[in-house]
Formats: structure tokens, sequence, C-alpha cells
């Protein structure tokens, strides 16, 4: 049985100032105190629809200004603020140059309402497998870096997502920011969502794909599925047969088919069949890298 | 849930409310303040009923609290008009028929404007875009978009 809510349920709300709080708030650690949100997109709703337990208190983290932030430099690379929004990010030029595949990512989450609100950092933090901003994430190298009253620490991006809805944040931690590596000579990014209904449907795959090719050959390739398994993951087999491969069709075609073995689709879901998901990644990673080789 | 009393800016006119801290935007909008123009259609960010312009962006009333609005502008389809005088979007929508049932309307007219403030003479796919979070459940969207075209002759000749 469908059980619609639309009615809020009870909570208290706090907005701190300072990051400190936050963590000194959180350090408490007693289950379903405390839940922090920044754009509040996917936690309101599921409050509404009880898909989460309900926390006593929720904390809007809209108050630590400091973290709302892009800042690249062409050495140390790209930094992303824990609360800098999903449109800051689909409408940084920078972004759009040096991480197409980020920014093409951002595009594709949800409605304009939705991207003037919602954060990159939520989008991961939700952890669902079809986010768009994950494989770009993925294919880019990014890092998380999470503080907590003890100190912070970074964690790699494939390290990050451990089940559906899931992430190895502990209930004591908070991202700071997303960390991307600087743009490399001779790299380019694509991001290729399958999504009969656009921007307002979740991706029925999603495929993101860096590389980074010199003389003729792919030095370097990473590969970001979503939606391809119960978290969005990278291919290992597919980019170890690129790396260093000439670039070729028939490279592009076995690595494809590569990656498609490496999806885990779930075998049947409302949205497609573990048999097309597969399908698909093969055809979305030998169209992405087909781009890139231009 | 001790009240909480936060302080906003309506349609140009300054508001101190007082709600249960898990009142969302558009509850305290609809409710607690009369603006009936903010609807709530799916309650869960996808149709784009409960649209209104919170600080300068477009954004759902359904998926904020209102607490989070505190300090802020908020402009609904109410303070659209210039008194008697629609705004340009709205005629539009009257003399294109951009409507049937109306439930939409209020939320398209706010997208409407935000797309025009940035895109003063968006084709036809821009359009479609800007609303793409907004759902018609009469699927008159060909009146609508006609009515966005409209709008945008009417207002790039300079009729505010």
């Amino acid at each position: 049985m469908v059980v619609f809510y639309r009615r809020m349920p009870r909570f208290e709300y706090l907005k701190p100032q300072r990051f400190e709080d936050v963590l000194e708030l959180l350090a408490d650690g007693t289950p379903n105190r405390y839940r922090v949100f920044a754009g509040g997109t996917d936690l309101m709703d599921q409050l509404k629809q009880r898909k989460i337990d309900v926390p006593e208190t929720v904390i809007d983290l809209k108050g630590l200004a400091e973290l709302d932030f892009i800042d690249f430099d062409k050495s140390s690379g790209l930094r992303i603020g824990a609360l800098t929004t999903v449109t800051d990010v689909a409408n940084s030029p920078e972004i759009d140059q040096h991480y197409s595949a980020l920014a093409q990512g951002a595009r594709e989450i949800a409605s304009i309402q939705i991207q003037n609100r919602a954060t990159i950092t939520g989008n991961i933090c939700n952890a669902v497998s079809s986010a768009d901003s994950a494989p770009p994430l993925l294919a880019l190298g990014a890092e998380v870096v999470c503080a907590t009253g003890k100190g912070e620490r970074s964690i790699k991006i494939e390290d990050f997502f451990t089940g559906p809805g899931e992430t190895v944040l502990q209930p004591d931690e908070l991202v700071k920011e997303i960390k991307l590596p600087p743009p490399t000579k001779g790299s380019n990014s694509v991001y290729l969502k399958l999504a009969p209904r656009g921007r307002m449907d979740l991706a029925w795959i999603g495929v993101a794909v860096w590389a980074e090719i010199s003389a003729g050959k792919f030095t370097e390739v990473r590969i970001g599925l979503g939606a391809a398994a119960p978290t969005p993951i990278r291919t290992p087999k597919a980019e170890a047969a690129l790396r260093g491969a000439e670039v070729s069709q028939k490279n592009i075609e076995a690595a494809a088919a590569l990656a498609s073995g490496e999806a885990k689709p779930r075998e049947n879901s409302f949205r497609a069949g573990g048999e097309y998901r597969h399908m698909m990644v093969e055809v979305l990673v030998k169209r992405a890298l087909t781009q890139l080789a231009g | 849930m001790d009240k909480i009393t936060c302080n906003f800016v309506v349609n140009g006119s300054a508001e101190e409310v007082s709600f249960p801290p898990n009142r969302t935007l558009l509850h305290m909008l609809r409710e607690d303040l009369l603006f009936h123009g903010v609807r709530e259609g799916c309650s869960h960010g996808e149709c784009g009923s409960c649209n209104v312009i919170l600080d300068g962006k477009l954004v759902n009333a359904c998926l904020i609290l209102a607490a989070e609005a505190d300090g802020l502008e908020i402009l609904t389809v109410e303070g659209m008009a210039d008194g008697e005088d629609l705004h340009p979007i709205q005629q539009a929508f009257v003399d294109e028929s951009g409507m049937q049932c109306g439930a939409c309307t209020t939320g398209m007219i706010l997208s409407t404007k935000n797309l025009l403030d940035a895109n003063p003479d968006p084709s036809r796919e821009e359009i479609k875009d800007a609303l793409a979070g907004n759902f018609c459940r009469c699927t008159g969207y060909a009146k609508i978009f006609e009515s966005v075209e409209a709008a945008a002759e009417t207002m790039k000749g300079g009729q505010q």
C-alpha cells in the first residue's frame, strides 16, 4: 500500500551561525536527536513521507555562509563548499570549462526551482544511486572533505558511498567541501544521462567519462556510472583496458563492453530492467568516449 | 514545539509571523498570511504549484521551512499586478487562454517571470525547459507556451 503523506511531522529548528557550533551539536551522539540539512529539498520530502526516522531537531546549515563558495585555481584545482547550490555549479564558467561533466550533471538535477535550493554536497550525501552529480564527481576524481570536533579527513568519492542512501559519514561528521584535482593537459569530460523525461526524471543510466588523450593515446581514463549498481560506481576494468591504448573505435567498443560487465543493476525495477541497463551502459560509455575522442 | 517568530517582506510589505518550527513556507504563506495564490499541488517539489520567488530565486515553497526564509523577501503571484492592472505575463495568460482549471497557473506565471527576467526573447525549447518544473494537470501546455511567447512580445515592447 502506498501511503501518501503530505504533512510535516513535528520537530524543532536550529540555525547555528558557526561551524564549530554544528560540530558540537553533532558530537552529542544520541540517535535521531539531530539531522543537518542545506537546501532541504530531499530532507523535507523524506520527512513528509516518513522515509527516515524523524529527528528531534533539524539543523539548518545556511547560517554557515563561509561554506557557500566555488574556488578555482589552475594549479590547485577546484573546491566546492558544502552549501554551494546546484544552480551556482551549473552556471559557473570555470566548472563548465574545466570540469564539463560536473556542470552537465548539475544541469540535469530536476527543475530550476530545485536547483536553486539543492546543493551538490546534499546530492551526494543523500547517496541515491541515480544522483546526477555522482558519476561526474567519480570521473573527475573528487574527494570529500569532512570534519568532526576532533579533526578533518578527506575521503575519495569512490569510497564515500556504501549503499543506497548510505555513506561512510559518521553521525558526528559534517561535509565541509568537495575537492577536485586541477585540470590536466589534453583532458576533457562529459556526462550523459538516459532519462526519457529529461531533467525531471531520475537517471535510468548516468555515465560520466573523464579522459586524458595525448599523441593519439588514452593516457588516463576514469568512468563513473549512476543507476547501474546499488551505489554510483567506477569501472576499473574498462579504465585499465584504455590506459595507454590507442584512441580507436575498436578499443572504445571493447572498453564499453567491459564497463557494461562491471555494472550491477537490479534485475527488476520500475524504471528499467537489469538487462536493459547493462546494454545502455555499453551504449553510453561508447558514446561518451567517442565524443571525447573527437 | 514552541512557536518561533520570523520577519519577512512579502510582496513589498513587512510581516511578522509566529508559527511552529515544522511550518513550511507554503503553509505559512497560505494559512497565516492568506496568500492563496501559493498552491499545494504534489507537495514533493515536482509540480511547481507552490512556486514563489524567494530572495530573487524561484523556489518550491512546499520544500522550505518558513523559518528558513526569516529576514528574506518573498514574491507571490499576488505581488505581480500593479493595483487593478495585471502584469503583462498575467494579461498574456488571460488573452491567450493559458489556463484551463487554473491550478497550475500561478506557478506557471512565476516561472515565466523567472525566465523572462533573465531571457527576454526565449525560444520554444527554452520556454519548455524553464517550465519543466511546472505540471499542468489539464495538459494544456500549447496555450501556456503561447502565453509565454505573447508575454515576451509585450514586455519587449517596453510595456511593463
